[in-house]
């Protein structure tokens, strides 16, 4: 497939695509351009973890096949859900936390985020509805352009074992929304 | 790895996120970028219509993309591109203090864990 990506980034894209972080280049449909190459958050990381000491570089999870599934009705009948890595729980110390489903209509004002790693010199997470859909869905499906928001959503943490999250957490999200009936989610990691 | 695991499921799933290299490389069905620093995925804080575009935009690919797709969101960072310089930036002045915040990172996480802090 080729990739289609505004001619100012595209030499640097191919690069980008094919740099020795993705030993097994997955194949994508492109859709719009970007102005600057996105930031390197991966070697970002492996250096700032570097100069801390740490001697053992995080391995991000690397796959080429890509699971797919069609929607198979439109979206105005659709249930729809959302999964976040906000923690709606902060009391849960850090190392506890499981992945879990929540009701809705009992979502926090606000969400722990401090332990979590974003911008926090570029910007804030004050504003709850910047990382998390729910407001917009609402209103999606009052305009008929959804079927229904789902009564619940879901946290998924931002774990180191990955095992965890395969094993686990991504688990138990799908039993429930197999339960809820949801068709589509919507993930948000921070 | 969520998304997959649902996707696996008969649960079409998107990823509206800011981290390009980490999705992609996890290999996800649909993915919307947005090119802002990480900790607003749906657009500035504050901005419903930013945000209320980049959730339509996500269920809009979900409705047409027919295999993984890659769309790179609308929504731009109007406070100059410092950020992307800036973050986790290692330079001679902070250095020492990566070092010992590394030190003091793992004396916390043994301590939390000798407390029965784990799973």
């Amino acid at each position: 497939m080729d990739l289609v990506v505004c001619e100012a980034i595209k030499k640097d894209w191919e690069n980008y695509l094919l740099k020795e972080d993705l030993p097994v280049p997955r194949e994508y449909k492109i859709e719009g351009g970007l102005e600057h190459e996105p930031v390197k958050y991966i070697e970002k990381t492996r250096s700032y973890y570097e100069a801390q000491g740490f001697d053992r570089a995080y391995k991000w999870s690397d796959n080429s096949a890509i699971p797919w599934y069609q929607l198979s009705k439109p979206l105005s009948e659709c249930n729809v859900t959302f999964v976040v890595t906000a923690v709606p729980d902060g009391t849960i110390p850090k190392l506890s936390r499981q992945g879990g489903s929540f009701a809705l209509d009992e979502i926090p004002e606000t969400f722990r985020t401090d332990e979590l790693s974003w911008d926090k010199q570029a910007t804030h997470t004050r504003d709850r509805e910047s990382y998390i859909p729910m407001v917009a869905l609402q209103q999606l499906a009052a305009a008929g352009i959804i079927g229904s928001v789902s009564a619940r959503y879901h946290f998924v943490p931002t774990e180191y074992s990955q095992s965890n999250t395969l094993n686990s957490d991504a688990p138990a999200i799908r039993d429930a929304c197999i339960t809820d009936e949801v068709d589509i989610a919507i993930l948000v990691p921070l | 790895m969520t998304a997959r695991e649902l996707e696996s499921h008969g649960i079409a799933t998107v990823i509206i996120g800011s981290g390009f290299d980490i999705v992609e490389k996890c290999g996800v069905p649909r993915y919307l970028h947005n090119d802002i620093p990480l900790g607003n995925p749906l657009g500035h804080p504050y901005s419903a219509t930013e945000q209320h575009e980049s959730v339509a935009s996500a269920l809009e690919l979900i409705e047409q993309a027919l295999v993984p797709t890659i769309r790179f969101g609308k929504v731009k960072w109007n406070e100059g591109e410092a950020w992307r310089a800036n973050y986790m930036a290692i330079t001679d002045a902070n250095r020492e203090a990566l070092r010992l915040a590394g030190i003091e990172n793992r004396r916390s996480r043994l301590e939390q864990i000798e407390k029965g802090e784990k799973r």
